[in-house]
């Protein structure tokens, strides 16, 4: 999934302070996996937004609502009916359901209310760790399934680096080497002899090398 | 000879090699990188220039080694993937051997967390094998790295680390043969402290007959004090300091403990000189270039051979 973390209310306050009446948008799909930008979290921050412009002695009207996907046009197009009246729009989705209500509602401002962080997944409850950076060109199959591109600081083809320690990596103690879990898992898999090989310098225009990708499938146009 | 480099013909020779290092100052002050590789004179065959080593801004590599070419000293270029791409490196490989700079060393480099600039966009296009697999192409297929054949490409002799402290320590012997299918042709390693371990490492090197492929030199690194030892134990990543490294350090005044710290350095030399499969050392005296010329000529490596 797509990670998010709610902003500082401080900041949100700050984008929204010239307005009486907001529309706050939440989105159910990863963002509320993720507990940043769900139903749940739309109320708490309608909530405490009220709250902090009360005690700024200004009465703020926010309009709540949950869209089923905030990066699909066919849900973002639902909300027109509610644009009338509000003077700005809060998001709480990742930066691509943000971006796409300021395509379709262009006259009225949009602002974000979370941080889009990473694709990852769930590691325990209220832990979510990085694992994709989507590069375009999955190299998994000859990793045991963890990548070092989004698990290794120095994002290694061939590593370990020197300071690989205990299965921890020399940045942190609380962050896993990916070379010494590769090397776990190949060793797992019985696959070690296949370390030695060198994996060659990255084509890197299947990834953001190549400028904002697309996908286009005439099968389904 | 693949190169010119004196470093190849050192070993060529059958002569036990010695390099040492020269750190650029943060600042535009040439005469402290011609002070720091004085010292260095005559009893070295080559000398690292670091790249911006801890992550902390400095003068280039580059332009460091361009200034000890200048008075007569070979450097040994190293380079970092951590700070730029794979056209600014090859630029800088291109315009290093134009300066008749003709050894580099290729590393990852400490990750940007270390040093002052913790907020710098991280780079990483090649990792230091893949670093190597481009010098080594411009050099035997007159290819640069995105496949363009063109004229006088660099011809470098190749250097790279290794830390066989480093964990996991049952990967770290195959971590330098991929070094070697990569096309490396000497290796410098990590501060030896632990020499029961390193030479653990050197057997299942010679297992595989892997110190015939590489030329591998032993990495020293004189302590000053028992606080420098303490120090590299427990905060520089991947070093491995034996607890009675710091006892002996801690059992003499502290006035002495340079002069210990030296005398540990000369014996671990002399062990590391009889291991089968070593073909020289490192020598790091980091801030400490002036006491080079005492710790080569005490362990027998004085004066060095004229291959040139």
């Amino acid at each position: 999934m797509i990670t998010a973390e709610r902003k500082p209310l401080d900041e949100i306050m700050s984008y929204i302070e010239p307005y009486h009446r907001i529309l706050l948008v939440g989105c159910n799909e990863c963002v509320t996996v993720c507990a940043a930008g769900g139903r749940k979290e739309v109320a708490m921050l309608s909530s405490a937004l009220q709250l902090a412009s009360m005690k700024n002695g200004k009465t703020l009207s926010v309009n709540e609502l949950t869209l089923e996907r905030q990066c699909d046009p066919e849900y973002v197009d639902t909300l027109a009916p509610q644009i009338e009246g509000a003077e700005a729009i809060v998001s709480m989705a990742c930066g691509c359901g943000v971006q796409e209500l300021a395509r379709r509602y262009g006259q009225v401002r949009v602002f974000p209310a979370v941080n889009t962080k990473f694709m990852g997944a769930s590691e325990r409850a209220g832990v979510w760790a990085e694992r994709c950076q989507g590069c375009g060109d999955c190299l998994l199959g000859l990793t045991g399934g963890i990548c070092p591109i989004a698990r290794c600081s120095k994002r290694l083809f061939n590593g370990p680096c020197g300071g690989s320690n205990n299965g921890k990596c020399e940045v942190s103690s609380e962050m896993d080497c990916a070379w010494a879990l590769i090397w776990e898992k190949m060793k797992e898999l019985g696959t070690t002899d296949q370390y030695e090989a060198v994996i060659s310098a990255k084509d890197w225009r299947s990834g953001r090398g190549g400028g904002p990708r697309k996908i286009i499938r005439e099968d389904l146009q | 000879m693949k190169t010119n480099s004196v470093l190849e013909k050192v070993f060529a020779s059958g002569a036990f090699a010695v390099t040492s290092e020269c750190g650029p100052p943060r600042g535009a002050m040439p005469e402290i990188v011609r002070e720091k590789a004085e010292h260095l004179r005559g009893y070295v065959d080559a000398v690292n220039v670091t790249d911006n080593q801890t992550a902390m801004v400095r003068m280039s590599s580059f332009a460091a080694s361009v200034i000890l070419k200048q008075i007569g000293l070979n450097p040994v270029l190293q380079m970092v993937t951590r700070d730029r791409n794979r056209i600014a490196m090859q630029s800088d490989l291109i315009g290093a051997y134009s300066h008749d700079i003709n050894t580099v060393l290729c590393l990852s480099g400490d990750h940007p967390f270390f040093g002052d600039h913790a907020m710098a966009a991280n780079v990483y296009d090649l990792d230091s094998v893949q670093l190597i697999q481009t010098v080594k192409e411009m050099r035997d297929n007159g290819s640069l790295q995105g496949g363009a054949k063109v004229d006088n490409l660099p011809r470098m002799f190749i250097g790279a680390a290794a830390n066989p402290f480093a964990d996991p320590f049952e990967l770290r012997v195959a971590r330098l043969a991929k070094k070697i299918n990569a096309g490396v042709d000497f290796i410098q390693t990590q501060c030896i402290y632990n020499l029961d371990k390193f030479e653990k490492w050197m057997e299942g090197i010679r297992e595989r007959g892997l110190h015939k492929k590489v030329s591998i030199m032993a990495g020293v690194t004189p302590m000053k004090s028992e606080g420098m030892a303490k120090y590299m134990k427990n905060k520089v990543p991947g070093m491995d300091v034996p607890d009675e490294i710091i006892k002996r350090m801690g059992g003499v005044p502290k006035d002495k403990q340079a002069q210990e710290g030296i005398d540990i350095s000369i014996e671990s030399i002399q062990r590391l000189k009889a291991i089968e499969g070593v073909s020289g050392i490192h020598l790091m005296a980091i801030e400490w270039e002036q006491k080079v010329p005492e710790i080569i000529e005490r362990a027998g490596l004085y004066p060095r051979p004229d291959v040139a």
